[in-house]
């Protein structure tokens, strides 16, 4: 079977793209799968750094693209998970050095031999983006749950829609139970009902995405880690099971149906 | 809701504000459909029809409902009432 080609993407910046990105691909190649993850950030690499592959980094994706270098030179292996293997972004270049046809034709090159392509794709709604949807059998939009990463995520939807990717997958990262008991942060509901597509992960805020992100370790080898949880989770949906979605729900749920109940009574 | 929270003496819980704004974001976002140009466009189809047929003009409600990621203008036309509009 050929690999698919999944691409995280989001509209907003820093929601969590490229923390999903390593960990989907650590989660996936702990399952046994050979996953590729690429860096489509080009001038603002990072995905390098979460992965803690920084260092290693001889060739890029702009040099595979323009011929510098084979497809194989630019493919840096996991330490600790030997079927990962990161395409690094160009740092020193940007968006236009690249093509969709490029990333179409490299994706097309690696699926004979991976299970898994995934792109880390940049903010925004250009060139970069494009690029890394043109080659997606999937796409999934990251959000979070507040108001400008949900207005974001919903044009990028609409995007993805219109260049016949959909229907997108979503993830909303970030969650705190605790606001959402309190009625200050929107609900996985609300976010639902605004976004309308289908739900794949729900990850709750986390301090140890920080302390693995320093270390540059993905927090899915982090077995105590709730996000670490979460992101498994992920990955078991993409490989077709039924993984039933965290407790985070749970915790402000029963609460927050009932304020919802009483309110609309008063309305 | 908003008698309730009265009642109580409280305003509504942020997300519930912020559920409501972007609600109101996306409608526009999705459809590149200003009030402004609503407005217009409601004045034009009044226009179109009342060459047709008499209508209440002042009761007219246009519109935007969402189901799903599907958009759907919708425009409440009343009719005059019929005998008004024979003795008119």
């Amino acid at each position: 079977m050929p690999g698919k080609v999944i691409t995280i993407t989001s509209g907003k910046g820093g929601v969590g793209k490229t923390t999903a990105t390593a960990n989907l691909g650590a989660a996936l190649a702990q399952s046994g799968y050979k996953v590729v993850c690429i860096d489509a950030d080009i001038g603002l690499r990072n995905l390098d750094v979460v992965l803690g592959l920084e260092n290693r980094i001889v060739y890029d994706l702009v040099d595979v693209v323009e011929g510098r270098c084979r497809v194989r030179q630019a493919m840096i292996r996991d330490k600790r998970l030997p079927e990962l293997y990161l395409i690094p972004a160009a740092q020193t270049r940007d968006k236009s050095a690249v093509s969709p046809s490029d990333m179409v034709r490299l994706c097309d090159d690696l699926r004979g031999e991976y299970d898994y392509i995934l792109i880390d794709s940049p903010a925004g709604i250009e060139r970069g983006f494009r690029n890394a949807i043109a080659p997606a059998d999937v796409v999934m939009v990251i959000t979070n749950p507040e108001v400008s990463a949900v207005r974001d995520a919903d044009r990028i939807i609409g995007l993805i829609e219109a260049e016949e990717k959909g229907p997108a997958l979503l993830v909303i990262n970030r969650i705190k139970p605790n606001m959402i008991k309190r009625g200050d942060m929107l609900s996985p509901d609300d976010v639902l009902e605004l976004l309308a597509i289908e739900l794949v992960g729900l990850i709750p805020e986390d301090e140890g995405v920080v302390t693995s992100t320093n270390r540059g370790l993905p927090v899915v080898l982090d077995g105590r880690s709730k996000a670490g949880q979460a992101f498994r989770n992920i990955s078991r949906r993409l490989l077709g099971e039924k993984v039933p979605f965290l407790d985070i729900e749970e915790e402000g749920g029963l609460f927050g149906r009932l304020t919802r109940r009483i309110r609309s009574g008063g309305d | 809701m908003k008698l309730f929270d009265q009642l109580l003496g409280r305003e509504p819980k942020s997300a519930q504000t912020a559920k409501e704004r972007v609600k109101l974001m996306l409608v526009h976002d999705r459809t590149d459909l200003s009030p402004k140009t609503l407005e217009k466009l409601k004045d034009e189809l009044i226009g179109v029809i009342s060459r047709h047929i008499e209508i209440d003009v002042n009761a007219v409600r246009i519109e935007m409902t969402q189901e799903g990621r599907q958009q759907r203008l919708i425009a409440d036309i009343p009719l005059r009432p019929a005998l008004r509009r024979r003795a008119g």
